[in-house]
């Protein structure tokens, strides 16, 4: 946090406004609410640019540890922001702000679900959306694999391949596949270097 | 696993969540497996609803899992679902972040992150697979999915307008 407590040539505006427990929230539950198709775009909007709570790269640095650790990448970083900013109280804060009102919506949803799911129009519709959400999955796949498919080739590509049809092909268990699989990644990436 | 069902579910994801590297969309394959497959709570028509329905939802894609849990034990799956799922991550998280600065250079650290890239592009990629097995079951859906990778690869076009263009094909009987 050196650089971002001054205010550096390049930076239009100093980071030196804390968030309160309070604003936290308010940030994560706006951050939850405007995020169709992934929050992580409306986390940087919301932190970065409009209340300048990190610099870009304290946020890409926050969200790469989001990613290095496994589960939801968005919900990681709501906990490592937030007790950047207010220790426990403030992850258990911003994680409240994050879960809390798709939690709400979702279940009420869910209720829906539960009593007119076999509606007829209803169905056809979630099926329409299940199919053009699907769609949207393999672009986002395409677009992952490019960087790794397009340049030379190494074992990457194997290493995906392999993890694809473990699980989607043999149906493996995911913990069996990934304890085959990530290990032998993991050396690879090291000797590559 | 057993006979309680909050407890299955709790099992489940909360050891799922530890394997889900890459998210959400990386851990659709286990889940559809335990839950359709192995422990048989949903059809595949369900899960595929569930799936349409955190994607029209507001927030994490993660919240699939209330969804599951719901399903499984109404609102008390839904908690222990959605607890299970985020809970160990979270914690995970929470002590990471102390001691980050500390290892962000380190070589291990970059050899693992990595090299869990590919793995977890093989997993979304299983994603995919397993849901266009539950969502496209003729060929009109399988257009629809088509059409819109297509969109969503060479455009930038918010996911809301393609799923309300899903919907209203769905809506107008052709899946």
């Amino acid at each position: 946090m050196s650089d971002s407590t001054r205010s550096p040539a390049g930076t239009p505006f100093p980071v030196t406004t804390l968030p309160s427990l309070p604003e936290l929230f308010r940030a994560f539950v706006i951050v939850s609410i405007s995020g169709f198709g992934g929050a992580l775009p409306w986390a940087r909007r919301m932190i970065v640019d409009q209340k300048h709570w990190m610099t870009a790269d304290e946020f890409n640095e926050a969200f790469a540890l989001s990613q290095f650790l496994p589960g939801p990448n968005v919900v990681n970083f709501s906990v490592v922001f937030g007790s950047r900013f207010g220790g426990a109280p403030g992850a258990a804060v911003a994680l409240a702000g994050l879960m809390g009102p798709p939690l709400i919506i979702v279940t009420v949803l869910a209720f829906l679900y539960a009593r007119f799911g076999d509606v007829e129009m209803l169905s056809r519709i979630l099926t329409g959306i299940a199919a053009a959400a699907t769609g949207l999955l393999i672009a986002v796949v395409a677009k992952m694999a490019a960087p790794l498919f397009l340049k030379r080739w190494d074992w990457a590509p194997l290493i995906a391949i392999a993890a694809f049809i473990g699980v989607a092909i043999m149906q493996w268990p995911l913990p069996w596949v990934f304890a085959g699989l990530a290990p032998v990644s993991i050396a690879l990436a090291w000797m590559k270097r | 696993m057993n006979d309680n069902p909050l407890l299955s579910l709790f099992g489940y994801f909360a050891l799922l969540s530890l394997f889900a590297v890459g998210g959400a969309n990386a851990a659709i394959p286990e889940m559809h497996r335990i839950a359709v497959e192995v422990m048989q709570w949903m059809t595949e028509r369900q899960f595929a609803d569930s799936f349409a329905i955190a994607q029209i939802s507001p927030g994490p894609n993660i919240i699939i899992v209330t969804l599951i849990g719901y399903h499984v034990a109404g609102l008390a799956g839904a908690a222990v679902a959605t607890a299970a799922m985020c809970g160990p991550t979270c914690l995970l998280a929470f002590l990471v972040a102390r001691t980050w600065d500390r290892f962000k250079e380190a070589r291990w650290r970059i050899a693992i992150q990595s090299g869990l890239v590919p793995v977890s592009l093989g997993l979304i990629a299983a994603s995919a697979f397993v849901l266009a097995r539950s969502a496209d079951h003729n060929i009109y859906a399988a257009i629809i999915t088509g059409t819109t990778a297509l969109v969503g690869f060479a455009t930038r076009i918010n996911p809301l307008w393609i799923f309300a263009v899903g919907g209203l094909m769905g809506l107008s009987g052709w899946l």
